[in-house]
């Protein structure tokens, strides 16, 4: 499926017996050529042989030469990592390779106020249009989402694969009560949150008793089911169509039209569209400090420790008289009342939404920053979803490879593509995400990083 | 009643197919406690080759159905079983041993990889292939049994019983068991952990692809999306028969699609899935290891 | 006898058709180091994980009654609420501490509901009150303390994983002790120890009886330990009751010597090396 780059590690050391111990270009053109015959297994029918619709039926379209360039290209790249940069028989196989280190104390000082200066600056920057500001927003927004899904899964260790239904929740709430009772955008978001808050706990409550991956399967059942009440429920959500006609937020009132009374009359300003972007900017960045101010602190007050502490072994939490089933559903909801406040924002911004923003895949999405990011590391949370956001989008624009490929290559459907391998690789490359190491909420004298070899990984 | 038999032979034959996808699951996380979420996808990818396979051997002028048939079956097994190889291999095994979510992680993102592959190999559009199989039998009254169905149903028990034989009395299967005990004392009695492991997603990925074919089949139609869906309530059966037992995955399996359908008959077709999911929260809240799962005592 | 902190009366528990403690009755004194000892299998653990209610007896009543002379039925009460108001605190028989917190952290978790009631359930915490930072120091005074205590504040800021096998142990026990129990249960505390951890761990317990008016429950297979440390013994074999006095009594028992040669060499041996030791002077 790759062709080359991570294709493979040293094959096991069983599968060479030293006998007799070949030449190493051998061995190497042996090996690669072994690979070679997988892809062709692998390439062979599904990229050789294209299915097209006729009007008897289908037909085959064969296309070997591009089954011939993967085999060349695997060949080529199996044998050279082979024979030019495994050169020693190192050993492989099922050993964990050991924790990340951690990171360097000076750049994470310096990274996080110049992420915040950036984040601040971002609509003033001459070189930002429409376009970066709505990537922006988007950043910031999965930012805040995987900042909220962290106090489930980072700090409580309880692995959510349904937090989309919270996102869903949220948005669903802002909208119905913008809609049916008028109320403006600061009414409306807290009680949306409260709202996805309950949402959390109810749906916390049946499987506090379960745990690990029943606990995933569970919360992914429960993504599920309200994504289908949602697309079924016609009269209460509008089904597949969803709800549109959102009422757009103001500017503490002032609405961000042309003319009398709106944001850019009132402050003497040329009226312009962007507005009402930089102020939606503006909102979500706040919201997203907001989670990170409230989340930090969270951590050092009892019910955090007590979270972490019930990741780490909730048993010794039960006999030092810690009430589990409580402290679970306070993750559940504090890490449902953000994913509400992210719903919120994206029903307004949208002034649409509909269940198709909330499928599965979303929520497979912000997991997956958030344990890039490294479970429980705000900044690697936030550079995460940098990474992975940013880059879905820069992927958008490879149209360079038009040059490469020819006018008829479409770079953009090879967008998912590369982004699937980059999650691949990246978590081969860093299993415990970028930040790995664990900072502690409280000091007696010093401040030491825990290595993240010792941090537990939850067992809900 | 007719209609009644007739939902209970649809239920049957779908149960089916979700109950081999779900043996794949169930051995995987029986051996390494992962889900391996790309499995629903390795079922798509199986149904694709199938597809092709199918296309391919008609193209080549041959006539005879059952060696057709035959032909696909072991073409389709043999290289869906090269992508569960090669899945393993390259996302699964250099995390071993390593932090809980990095697999799932990867797993995720193999997801993603293959349905884009798929998508961009052979089009969004979605497949269809007409009935190949004609006929089938009159129960009672109304009702029927095709050709097809008989065929699903006879080689699904035929393939799980193989698989119980091979689980129970083989080197292989013992290896299995052995590892899913405890890898690091069977890696130290000499079991060849990572060639088992191996061996395990190849033997889930050849299950997965009959599932496909069967699919196929049946349903006559395929697009890259079917593996989400299917995986989710195959994994659903798996937990649902209690996971890491075989024979528990085919109960779930048919449960599942006994409920798919039923609900769709009696009550409303949109709320199959809500139905199939929902009785899954339900046995695991108060079942929670499952029907024929091991019931495991907390230790202290 | 009159003033028993613990009641244990009829204590049954069965696993589907394995009886692990039948008919147990016993009494703990206020103040006093009681040791539950017996051969392996003979069910102490489970005891234990009755009192703290990790398990729920299938019959009898365990009774626990506090200094002021509150009375609780622990076979009634949750576990968390048989620590947070029993005041009973344990530790376990494999270590079970917050491996990838901090030393600190780990006592400022056991003092939780203290904490948890000063950051007025985390809304006062959130806005950042000054009677929840006055408690907060407190706690980590408290901490401070049991680290003095257990020798580990020089450890304070390290994670808990990483402190040597004794250390840990220690560090379980000053745990319980920060939830401010008034009945502390130690799962073999000295189990693993090499000879000079288990000395450290004897004086830390030694000063805990002499200074804190905590009520010791001990489950050890150290003899030495137990003969030099415990106040009552209660002797377990198959889940059932077989001796019950001083170590003087206990040690002249003919029944818990059978029970005790009825098992492995090394443990008949620690009895006959105990009961010797105790002997001689």
């Amino acid at each position: 499926m790759s062709a080359g780059g991570d294709a493979a590690r040293p094959a096991p050391t069983q599968a060479a017996p030293p006998r007799v111990a070949p030449s190493r270009l051998g061995h190497a053109l042996r090996d690669a050529l072994l690979m070679a015959l997988v892809a062709l297994a692998l390439f062979g029918p599904l990229l050789g042989l294209k299915t097209v619709p006729l009007t008897t039926g289908l037909a085959l379209e064969s296309r070997w030469h591009l089954v011939a360039a993967a085999v060349a290209i695997v060949f080529a790249g199996r044998f050279l990592l082979r024979y030019l940069v495994w050169r020693a028989d190192r050993p492989a196989g099922t050993a964990a390779r050991p924790a990340a280190s951690a990171p360097r104390g000076w750049f994470v000082k310096a990274l996080t106020p110049a992420l915040l200066l950036t984040a601040l600056a971002w609509p003033l920057l001459p070189t930002t249009d429409r376009y970066l500001l709505d990537i922006g927003i988007l950043i910031l927004t999965y930012t805040m989402l995987a900042w909220g899904l962290n106090v489930v899964v980072g700090l409580a260790g309880l692995l959510d694969l349904g937090y989309v239904a919270f996102y869903a929740v949220g948005a669903y709430s802002y909208a119905l009560l913008a809609q049916h009772f008028g109320w403006s955008f600061w009414i409306c978001l807290p009680l949306a949150g409260i709202l996805t808050a309950f949402a959390g706990i109810l749906l916390g409550f049946p499987v506090l008793r379960l745990r690990g991956d029943y606990l995933a399967i569970v919360t992914l059942a429960f993504g599920e089911i309200i994504r289908l009440i949602l697309i079924n429920w016609y009269e209460f959500t509008g089904g597949p169509n969803g709800i549109s006609g959102i009422p757009r937020p103001s500017f503490f009132g002032l609405p961000f039209t042309a003319g009398e009374g709106g944001f850019a009359a009132a402050f003497g300003l040329e009226h312009s569209p962007l507005h009402r972007i930089v102020f939606l900017y503006y909102v979500v960045l706040a919201l997203a400090l907001v989670t990170l101010a409230f989340t930090v602190r969270l951590r050092r007050l009892p019910v955090g420790m007590a979270w972490e502490a019930l990741r780490e072994d909730e048993i010794a939490c039960r006999s030092l008289g810690i009430n589990t089933r409580n402290t679970k559903l306070t993750a559940f909801a504090i890490g449902a009342m953000f994913g509400g406040f992210a719903g919120s924002f994206f029903a307004t911004r949208q002034g649409f939404i509909s269940p198709e923003s909330f499928v599965f895949m979303e929520s497979a999405l912000i997991l997956a920053i958030v344990v890039l990011g490294g479970l429980g590391s705000q900044i690697g949370i936030a550079i995460a979803a940098l990474v992975m956001i940013g880059g879905i989008e820069l992927l958008r624009n490879l149209a360079w490879l038009k040059a490469v490929f020819g006018p008829d290559f479409d770079p953009s459907l090879y967008r998912m593509l590369l982004f699937g391998l980059a999650m691949v690789t990246i978590m081969v490359w860093k299993p415990r995400g970028l930040v790995s190491a664990r900072m502690p909420s409280i000091q007696l004298a010093q401040r030491k990083a825990v290595g993240a070899h010792l941090v537990g990984q939850g067992r809900g | 009643m007719e209609y009644f038999l007739q939902q209970l032979v649809n239920g049957v034959t779908l149960g089916s197919i979700y109950g081999l996808i779900a043996i794949g699951y169930t051995m995987v996380y029986g051996i390494l406690g992962m889900i391996n979420f790309a499995h629903g996808d390795v079922y798509m990818v199986g149904a694709f080759i199938a597809l092709i396979a199918f296309l391919g051997l008609l193209a080549f002028g041959l006539t005879a159905l059952p060696l057709i048939l035959l032909l696909v079956l072991f073409a389709t097994m043999l290289l869906t079983s090269v992508w569960g190889w090669t899945i393993e291999r390259l996302a699964y095994r250099p995390l071993r041993g390593s932090f809980r979510l990095a697999p799932l992680i990867t797993a995720i993102g193999v997801s993603i990889v293959l349905q884009n592959f798929v998508q961009l190999s052979q089009e969004a559009r979605v497949k269809a292939l007409p009935p190949q199989i004609h006929g089938g039998l009159a129960l009672l009254g109304q009702t029927r049994i095709s050709f097809t169905q008989i065929l699903v149903i006879l080689a699904t028990v035929s393939l799980l019983a193989g698989f119980t034989y091979l689980i129970a009395r083989t080197p292989l299967g013992r290896a299995q068991r052995a590892c899913s005990q405890d890898m690091k004392m069977a890696a130290l009695l000499g079991v060849d952990v990572d060639r088992t492991i191996a061996l395990t997603f190849v033997m889930g990925a050849a299950l997965a692809a009959v599932a496909g074919l069967m699919h196929l089949l049946l349903y006559g139609v395929i697009d890259h999306y079917i593996g989400f869906v299917a995986g989710v309530k195959a994994f659903t059966a798996a937990v649902l028969g209690g996971i890491g037992s075989l024979p528990g995955a085919m109960l779930g399996g048919l449960l599942i699609g006994l409920i798919e359908t039923f609900w769709a008959g009696y009550f409303s077709a949109e709320y199959k899935d809500v139905a199939a999911f929902s009785v899954l929260i339900i046995v695991l809240i108060f079942m929670p290891s499952g029907l024929l799962g091991r019931q495991e005592i907390e230790k202290v | 006898m009159n003033d028993a902190i613990l009641t244990v009366e009829h204590l049954t528990m069965r696993f589907g058709g394995v009886v692990a403690v039948s008919d147990l009755s016993f009494q703990a004194r206020r103040g006093a180091i009681t040791a539950i000892i017996g051969p392996n299998g003979a069910g102490k653990t489970t005891v234990f994980n009755c009192i703290t209610g990790f398990y729920r007896p299938t019959e009898g009543m365990v009774r626990l009654r506090l200094r002021s002379g509150e009375t609780f039925l622990l076979e009634r009460l949750p576990d968390h609420e048989i620590a947070r108001i029993a005041k009973v605190a344990r530790t376990f028989q494999s270590v079970r501490l917050f491996a990838g917190m901090t030393v600190l952290e780990n006592l400022m978790v056991a003092q939780h509901n203290a904490l948890m009631r000063a950051s007025l359930w985390t809304v006062g915490g959130v806005l950042g009150l000054p009677g929840f930072r006055a408690a907060r120091d407190a706690a980590v005074e408290r901490a401070r303390y049991w680290l003095d205590k257990a020798g580990l504040l020089e450890r304070a800021d390290d994670p808990a994983g990483d402190l040597p096998y004794g250390a840990q142990r220690r560090l379980e026990v000053a745990r319980a002790m920060c939830a401010e129990p008034q009945l502390l249960c130690l799962d073999e505390p000295a189990a693993g120890l090499n000879p000079r951890e288990s000395a450290d761990l004897t004086a830390l317990l030694d000063q805990i009886r002499a200074q804190h008016a905590v009520s010791i429950l001990l489950i050890e297979h150290d003899m030495s330990v137990v003969m030099e440390i415990s106040d009552a013994i209660v002797v377990l074999d198959y889940g059932e009751k077989i001796a019950d006095g001083t170590p003087a009594q206990v040690r002249d028992d003919p029944r818990v010597i059978a029970a005790y040669l009825g098992v492995a060499d090394e443990e008949v041996e620690a009895v006959e090396h105990a009961l010797q030791a105790g002997a001689a002077p």
